[in-house]
């Protein structure tokens, strides 16, 4: 009986998320109701967007990973007391809208920004900055490294701390026991910290617009202009939000098979 | 327990470095008396006594907060009778929910964003309503539910199931042992579902900006519109503010949970 309370969720999940996805891909493949691959076909012609995407993309994925990896080990071995204290300092800028965030380095990046006036001091520069690929994906960083830091912290901490000073015990210094314990034991934190980074930031069109400039488009910028930019063409959109889509899927399938691990916190 | 070694403790400071700069930067141009962004010519509050008079950045605040409470709230309610009723499915229509669940919480931002706009688009073109508070609302509530049903599923897991039969046992009509025995049990789920829903909706930028009218613009909006127009130091007075209200609300709730805490470790 109890099943029955569950029913307007499942009408609501249908309506609001099915049936908009059905209609994405109803979008993508019909032109005046008929089947048509024109649009999924003229994604091709975005390739390189879609390459520089994905590289973008990647390239702050792996800068995330090499960041907050050390960062989630040195929580760990803190005195417990401290863990949560330090955690929710390293959390709080997170806190804020990201778009405040990212406006932040807008104007610490410019031509007149706070790192060409330091610069100038030693006589430096000033060195073009912002609208560069290197501003989106520092970008990209600064808002997703949360996202790392997090699964692969909860993960750590909860290492049995008995099996590394068994590792010590057997002869392994700190780096094999690093090597051979830690980072084998927190693979399911770290490819799902990967998923969680990767996923935004392929997506993402205010970080490229902001500090990218004109120059540097990426996938999501292409599918707002086709919905509310000046090329609108929501078919187009529609056929790049489903190849986005599966580009999603393909790096979630990729990431699930490390991790078999069901238990694992969401966030 | 080993000492943190220095050179953690200077990495640590590194990272927090990178991590606070930009706020700070932010912060301490909100004071300044002209609108450089590098150069501080002297001190004001100006840009602070700006935005209580900025009409639209007034509005746009009262519209997060309502689209907020209502979205979360709504979405408690729908989440919540939605995990009671998924735990006593069989297992694969459960898996099934369960996958479906998932599909705004892995799905990219935008994707959701535009393809709620193209349902939308379809209806108000058919049924003639116009893009406002009911379809940001409506969206808002699609993006929360998830994590709603995500933070109650748990607690049915670490709950036995036994006490729900023992209270109809005991007399409880099945709607007294729902409220008596369950609805306490995944009382902690549902808070903290409605609390992340909250805060989800507050912050929500991807997907209100495709579902949004004109006539409920929330603050993430009227931010990004503000940061495409002329830049205004207003933006850094509105970034000092909200950095202040979040500190305050982390803080307090680390006392509280810390108190709360303290208790149950005397109780025990």
């Amino acid at each position: 009986m109890k099943k029955v309370v569950s029913a307007p969720y499942l009408i609501w999940m249908a309506i609001f998320v099915i049936v908009p996805l059905l209609m994405v891909a109803y979008f993508a493949f019909f032109k005046d109701g008929h089947f048509t691959l024109d649009y999924v076909a003229n994604v091709s012609q975005y390739s390189n967007i879609f390459i520089r995407s994905i590289w973008l993309a990647a390239i702050a994925t792996a800068i995330c990973l090499v960041i907050a990896y050390p960062v989630a080990m040195i929580l760990s071995e803190m005195d417990t007391k401290y863990q949560g204290t330090i955690l929710m300092i390293v959390m709080l800028p997170m806190w804020m809208n990201f778009l405040l965030r990212t406006y932040a380095w807008m104007t610490i990046l410019g031509n007149n920004g706070i790192l060409n006036q330091f610069f100038g001091f030693f006589g430096l520069g000033p060195f073009k900055m912002l609208n560069t690929q290197g501003a989106v994906v520092l970008g990209m960083v600064y808002n997703y490294i949360p996202f790392m830091l997090l699964p692969i912290y909860n993960v750590i901490a909860k290492i049995d701390k008995s099996v590394l000073e068994a590792a010590q015990d057997l002869g392994c210094n700190r780096a094999q026991v690093i090597l051979k314990t830690i980072l084998p034991l927190s693979m399911p934190g770290i490819m799902s910290g990967i998923t969680m980074v990767f996923v935004p930031a392929i997506s993402t069109f205010i970080i490229s617009r902001m500090l990218g400039g004109g120059g540097n488009l990426l996938i999501g910028d292409l599918i707002e202009m086709q919905f509310l930019g000046n090329s609108y063409n929501p078919n187009l959109g529609a056929a790049i939000s489903l190849v986005l889509m599966v580009i999603v899927l393909l790096i979630m399938t990729l990431m699930n098979q490390f991790d078999a691990d069901d238990d694992r916190p969401l966030i | 327990m080993k000492k943190i070694s220095i050179l953690s403790k200077l990495y640590l400071l590194l990272v927090m470095l990178f991590l606070y700069v930009p706020i700070f930067v932010l912060i301490v141009f909100s004071f300044n008396t002209t609108k450089s962004h590098s150069h501080m010519s002297g001190f004001t509050f100006d840009w602070y006594v700006k935005l209580f008079h900025n009409k639209l950045i007034l509005r746009s605040l009262l519209n997060t907060i309502i689209v907020a409470v209502t979205a979360s709230v709504c979405a408690t309610i729908l989440g919540t009778a939605a995990a009671v009723g998924i735990n006593s499915m069989k297992k694969i229509p459960k898996a099934v929910t369960l996958n479906v669940n998932n599909i705004p919480v892995i799905n990219p931002e935008i994707v959701m964003g535009v393809s709620m706009m193209l349902l939308f688009v379809f209806f108000a073109a058919r049924m003639n309503f116009e893009f406002g508070f009911v379809t940001l609302i409506i969206a808002h509530i699609t993006f929360n539910v998830p994590y709603v049903v995500l933070n109650i599923m748990p607690k049915f897991r670490q709950m036995n199931p036994n006490v729900y039969e023992a209270a109809q046992d005991l007399g409880c009509s099945p709607a007294q042992a729902f409220f008596k025995v369950i609805l306490p049990e995944i009382m902690p789920g549902i808070l903290s579902g409605l609390m992340m829903s909250f805060t989800f909706s507050l912050d929500d930028f991807v997907v209100s900006y495709f579902t949004n009218g004109s006539q409920a613009q929330t603050l993430p909006i009227t931010i990004y519109s503000m940061t495409r127009r002329k830049v205004s130091p207003e933006i850094n007075a509105l970034s000092t503010i909200i950095f202040l209200v979040v500190i305050a609300i982390l803080v307090s709730k680390n006392i509280y949970e810390r108190k709360s805490a303290a208790k149950k470790g005397v109780k025990l």
